[in-house]
């Protein structure tokens, strides 16, 4: 037996509500997860996806609703009868057991003949990168060294889907760089159908197939990370993910202005009462020379410049008092030609990075 | 100038400790007043003999008279009913409490307090009175139908058992709940998520984290038990010889202090015996992982 894929899950979840009083924590949820799939729950604190991912696992009541795994209805399932692996926030590891006993703990549930555990244990340790350790006790171990021994504790029973609530929100930076790319890793060796709980937007961009940006218990958008950075389906979702200015425009019987210029696009406008242009500073450029033909320029006058090693900010604001911000890349000789505060400067932006999106108030 | 700096800051150093050690020093003096004097004392006072020379007639007699062994025998066969009855009430109790939230639960706690406001010997003497033949317990049995003739419940064991847990309940369950507060209930949430059914993971999770309080509540009971000479005296009605009260008759009827003495240091080793047992089992427990 070798700890390989194994037959992955589908969850489906339907119309589930949970209220705490008048608050609505879920609000008809319906969310479609494939087998084998990794994916992200975004949002803010008290947006609701620590929620789901709690009635995914059992210890939250909905109000109603359907969640299936498989073709099972499992929303009356009591947590031990679900068979899920969970990383918890905190890790919850067992304070009075060793790493061993800990990461045992699920196979000794499961009656596994001693030898065969031992076997499973250290493996489980070994795909974790802490092959050996079995003897320590859990306060001999460091924040990255838990946390991987609660990912092996929720693996060695080889559960086919896997929850983690926000399992490298402790850990500085760097070793959580290194963790993200080792979760997923292990995601596609395992195989396991993965729902991955995160407030942060590049931690969601970095691991997931798709993310569902949760906000007010209502999830505004499902879609890859590509999709939902390059086309956000609101304001909302274009604010939580990567940063962006925004700018009011005009719709005019099928072209689109923003302060009597007309903007040249390459996407199709979408169809909503209220229309925003989305400018990402990393898709704006300064423009030096006389601007090239087939390019949207915006006139601003510099309020802001920040050096940040290996790129510098620019915040500007346009003669109607819009604000835009710019990412430019620091190459030799940039510095010292940075325009100056209170310049007046042109930005430009291709049709193909000049996105519209639905500017409803979320 | 660096030297003199020096000098000054060792200066303050000094001054900082001996400033600490002033504010300590009633409490040294009171310790010392109270506790080593007196003990000392006692301790003098059991090597005199009846003839008022020193000698080792008071342990002598101890060791030969089986009265001893078997009031020594009931001391701590009543101390470690009364604790076993307290965990078996008040763990649950605690558990109960751990579970509520907190203000609610500091009610309770509260509730559980109240009797530490009364005088001991006045709840006592309610017990007396409840349990008497014609007292209440009796009276409201007999006329539910659950017994028909008054049944004997005080000035025995059972009288004394029954006082002497309601008056130690509470030193059982304060450290009991206490630790079952500090831990993380996710604990008991990544149990059941790994397959444990809800009386397993208890067993295996929550019971052991909440051992050191369990272990430092029945200590506590068991020991103040040990000494313990109101309620047994009360509702034990003379048949129930503790060694507190073998202390007060030696003295009150026989006057010979040193026997009384030589109880009372006796009881004191004992004691120091079994928390230095305990304290090097509790050590233990924490090397294989079982304390927090």
């Amino acid at each position: 037996m070798t700890q390989t894929k194994n037959d992955a899950l589908p969850i489906s979840v339907r119309n589930v509500t949970k209220t705490y009083g008048k608050v609505f924590a879920l609000n008809d949820v319906s969310l479609e997860i494939k087998s084998g799939e990794f994916l992200t729950l975004l949002g803010p604190s008290g947006s609701g996806k620590t929620t789901l991912l709690m009635v995914l696992a059992g210890f939250t009541r909905p109000d109603c609703g359907s969640l299936k795994f498989g073709a099972h209805e499992m929303i009356r399932t009591a947590p031990h009868l679900r068979d899920v692996g969970m990383v918890f926030q905190n890790y919850a590891l067992f304070p009075h057991m060793s790493v061993a006993g800990n990461v045992g703990y699920p196979l000794r549930l499961r009656n596994v003949p001693k030898a065969e555990r031992a076997e499973r244990i250290e493996r489980a340790l070994e795909t974790v990168q802490l092959g050996g350790y079995g003897a320590r006790s859990i306060d001999q171990l460091s924040g990255g060294q838990r946390q991987r021994v609660a990912l092996a504790r929720s693996i060695v029973f080889e559960p086919r889907i896997l929850l983690m609530d926000e399992p490298l929100s402790a850990l500085d930076k760097k070793l959580r760089d290194r963790m993200q790319i080792e979760l997923r890793h292990l995601h596609d060796k395992l195989g396991m159908t993965t729902v991955y709980v995160t407030h942060d937007q590049r931690e969601a961009l970095t691991m997931s197939d798709r993310i569902a940006v949760v906000n007010h218990g209502r999830i505004m958008q499902l879609a890859t990370p590509q999709a939902l950075y390059e086309s956000p389906a609101n304001r909302f979702v274009a604010d939580f993910i990567g940063d962006s200015s925004f700018l009011p425009v005009e719709r005019h019987a099928g072209t689109v202005a923003h302060a009597g210029q007309t903007l040249m696009l390459a996407h199709p406008i979408p169809e909503t009462a209220e229309l925003l242009l989305m400018i990402r500073p990393e898709r704006i450029r300064l423009l030096r020379d006389t601007p090239p033909p087939h390019i949207n320029c915006f006139k601003v006058c510099v309020t802001e410049l920040v050096y940040q090693g290996d790129s510098f900010l620019l915040y500007g604001k346009t003669g109607q008092g819009a604000e835009i911000a710019m990412r430019g890349a620091v190459r030799d000789g940039t510095v010292s030609a940075l325009p100056k505060l209170g310049d007046w400067v042109t930005l430009g932006l291709d049709p193909a990075d000049t996105v519209l999106i639905d500017g409803t108030g979320v | 100038m660096v030297e003199t700096n020096a000098d000054g800051l060792r200066r303050d150093e000094k001054l900082e400790r001996l400033a600490l050690f002033g504010l300590a020093s009633p409490a040294l003096l009171l310790v010392l007043v109270i506790m080593v004097i007196p003990v000392g004392w006692l301790f003098y006072v059991s090597f005199i003999g009846a003839d008022g020379h020193f000698s080792f007639e008071n342990y002598e007699r101890m060791i030969t008279q089986k009265s001893y062994a078997r009031i020594f025998a009931k001391t701590f066969q009543v101390s470690l009913l009364t604790t076993g009855l307290c965990i078996l009430i008040g763990y649950p109790l605690a558990y109960f409490m751990a579970g509520l939230p907190r203000h609610i639960a500091n009610l309770c706690l509260i509730t559980v307090l109240l009797p530490f406001w009364t005088s001991l010997l006045v709840r006592t003497y309610a017990w007396l009175v409840l349990l008497q033949k014609k007292g209440l317990v009796n009276s409201w049995a007999i006329s539910l139908g659950l017994w028909d003739e008054p049944i004997k419940i005080v000035h025995n064991m059972t009288g004394t058992l029954i006082g002497m847990v309601h008056i130690m309940l509470p030193f059982l369950i304060l450290p009991v709940y206490s630790a079952m507060r500090a831990i993380d209930r996710d604990y008991l949430k990544a149990a059941s998520n790994l397959g444990a059914p809800p009386a397993r993971a208890f067993w295996t999770v929550f019971f052991p984290l909440s051992t050191p309080g369990l272990f430092a509540g029945a200590l506590m009971v068991f020991v103040l038990c040990l000494g313990f000479f109101v309620t047994p005296a009360v509702l034990g009605g003379g048949r129930v010889i503790l060694v507190s009260m073998k202390i007060v008759s030696n003295i009150e009827l026989f006057v010979n202090w040193g026997a009384a003495s030589a109880l009372g240091v006796m009881l004191l080793a004992l004691t120091v015996g079994i928390l230095w047992l305990a304290s090097r089992f509790l050590r233990l427990e924490q090397m294989t992982g079982g304390g927090h």
